[in-house]
């Protein structure tokens, strides 16, 4: 049989129908878990902190992130006593290797893990123009990878940095709060691997959860209020030369 | 009908909107995923395909199940509060098969120095050695049970 330009013509919407069923199938979601009972977000306990990069690494390996590239980091700050305003701030391959000894043990010195603050009315999801980026039910900011276009609205939107293009699949990639993990009932990554206990997943919508006593008795900021972003990433005894 | 006598272009027109508008709706119909707009302007499923990624982080509980002696010998140390694969590293495999997949040995003397190599940046009170100093590059266990870091007589080992 000759397949003509009408034979083709009439054959493609079929096949478009056999394609659509054969993209239909999608993995299975975690049992019992309901969106609508979970509003995540995260406790840094800043006075625990010791710097030790535990975080990034089981970030990198947990999330397979490209070398050179951070959903967390660590900085450090050297405040000098004078010059509150114009902290010195270094973080050597993202704390991933620790950190050299300070230069000036004078001022204040101190380490401060940065992430993505999945903010409740995040800048980035805003600017997304098709949709790929998205505040989920439960508080998470997640990227969709097999809609993202790559096109780096949201990576200069977020006021904190925590974007990136992965450069092996062109798309938009940040930190989940281990999505695939706190969906299963375990805790992030960087929580599980933190040794002093800085870093606490915190689900804001369980009311068993240790994070609303801290919250009443401790001094807890976010970064940027100014920014109204409705961050989530709760940290203790924040300087305030903190950017 | 003397009012639609000279409209037939308008309903032409009108006819070619409607086909558009049709064909539009269509292939809308085919390239707008089912799920998009389920929860918000975005995929629903990605939702659920984010959440069905491998974990490779078992977490403390699954090695608390086989490893009740380490966990004994932790609970009242220093290091109760550090979980397992925090030195050992990411051990899921090793969960999920744990006769052919054996985690690393581990090499003390950059373990350990990773949390106590001082550093004026760490809290004062946070127990902290000049590694060079203190050890003279001997691994930490010769006399440290990292386990339950209390400085054994005769060495850990």
């Amino acid at each position: 049989m000759n397949i003509t330009r009408r034979h083709l013509l009439l054959l493609l919407p079929a096949a478009s129908v056999a394609w659509k069923y054969v993209l239909a199938g999608t993995p299975e979601a975690a049992p019992n878990y309901k969106l609508s009972e979970h509003w995540w977000g995260m406790l840094i306990d800043l006075p625990k902190c010791i710097g030790c990069g535990n975080c990034v690494r089981a970030c990198q390996a947990e999330n397979d992130v490209p070398d050179g590239y951070f959903r967390t980091w660590v900085e450090r700050y050297h405040v000098s006593d004078y010059d509150i305003e114009n902290p010195q701030v270094d973080s050597p391959e993202g704390g991933k290797k620790g950190f050299p000894p300070a230069k000036d043990g004078k001022g204040k010195n101190f380490f401060v893990p940065k992430m993505c603050n999945h903010c409740a009315e995040s800048p980035c999801t805003q600017v997304c123009p098709v949709g790929a980026t998205f505040v989920s039910q439960d508080g998470v900011v997640l990227v969709d990878p097999k809609y993202c276009l790559g096109c780096r609205y949201c990576v200069q939107a977020c006021p904190y940095g925590c974007r990136f293009i992965n450069p092996r699949t062109n798309t938009a990639e940040k930190c989940t709060l281990c999505y695939h993990r706190i969906t299963k009932g375990l805790t992030t990554a960087c929580c599980e691997n933190c040794p002093t206990g800085a870093r606490q997943l915190a689900d804001l919508r369980n009311p068993a959860d240790p994070i609303h006593e801290f919250l009443k008795t401790h001094s807890v900021h976010v970064l940027k209020p100014s920014m109204a972003t409705r961050a989530k990433v709760y940290y203790n005894e924040l300087d305030g030369s903190v950017r | 009908m003397n009012v639609f006598k000279d409209a037939g272009h308008l309903f032409r027109l009108a006819a070619v909107f409607v086909a558009g508008l049709l064909i539009f709706l269509v292939i809308r119909g085919f390239l707008v995923p089912k799920s998009f707009g389920q929860f918000g302007h975005y995929r629903a499923d990605a939702v659920t395909e984010i959440a069905a990624r491998p974990i490779k982080f078992a977490g403390h509980e699954s090695c608390e199940g086989c490893h009740a002696d380490v966990l004994a010998k932790k609970k009242n140390g220093k290091h109760a509060g550090v979980n397992c694969e925090a030195c050992h590293g990411p051990q899921a495999q090793h969960v999920d098969d744990p006769t052919s997949v054996k985690p690393d040995k581990l090499d003390t003397t950059v373990l350990c120095a990773r949390c106590h190599e001082a550093n004026a940046a760490k809290p004062r009170n946070f127990p902290q050695v000049d590694t060079e100093e203190h050890s003279t590059g001997l691994p930490c266990d010769t006399c440290h049970q990292p386990h339950s870091p209390v400085i054994v007589a005769g060495g850990a080992k």
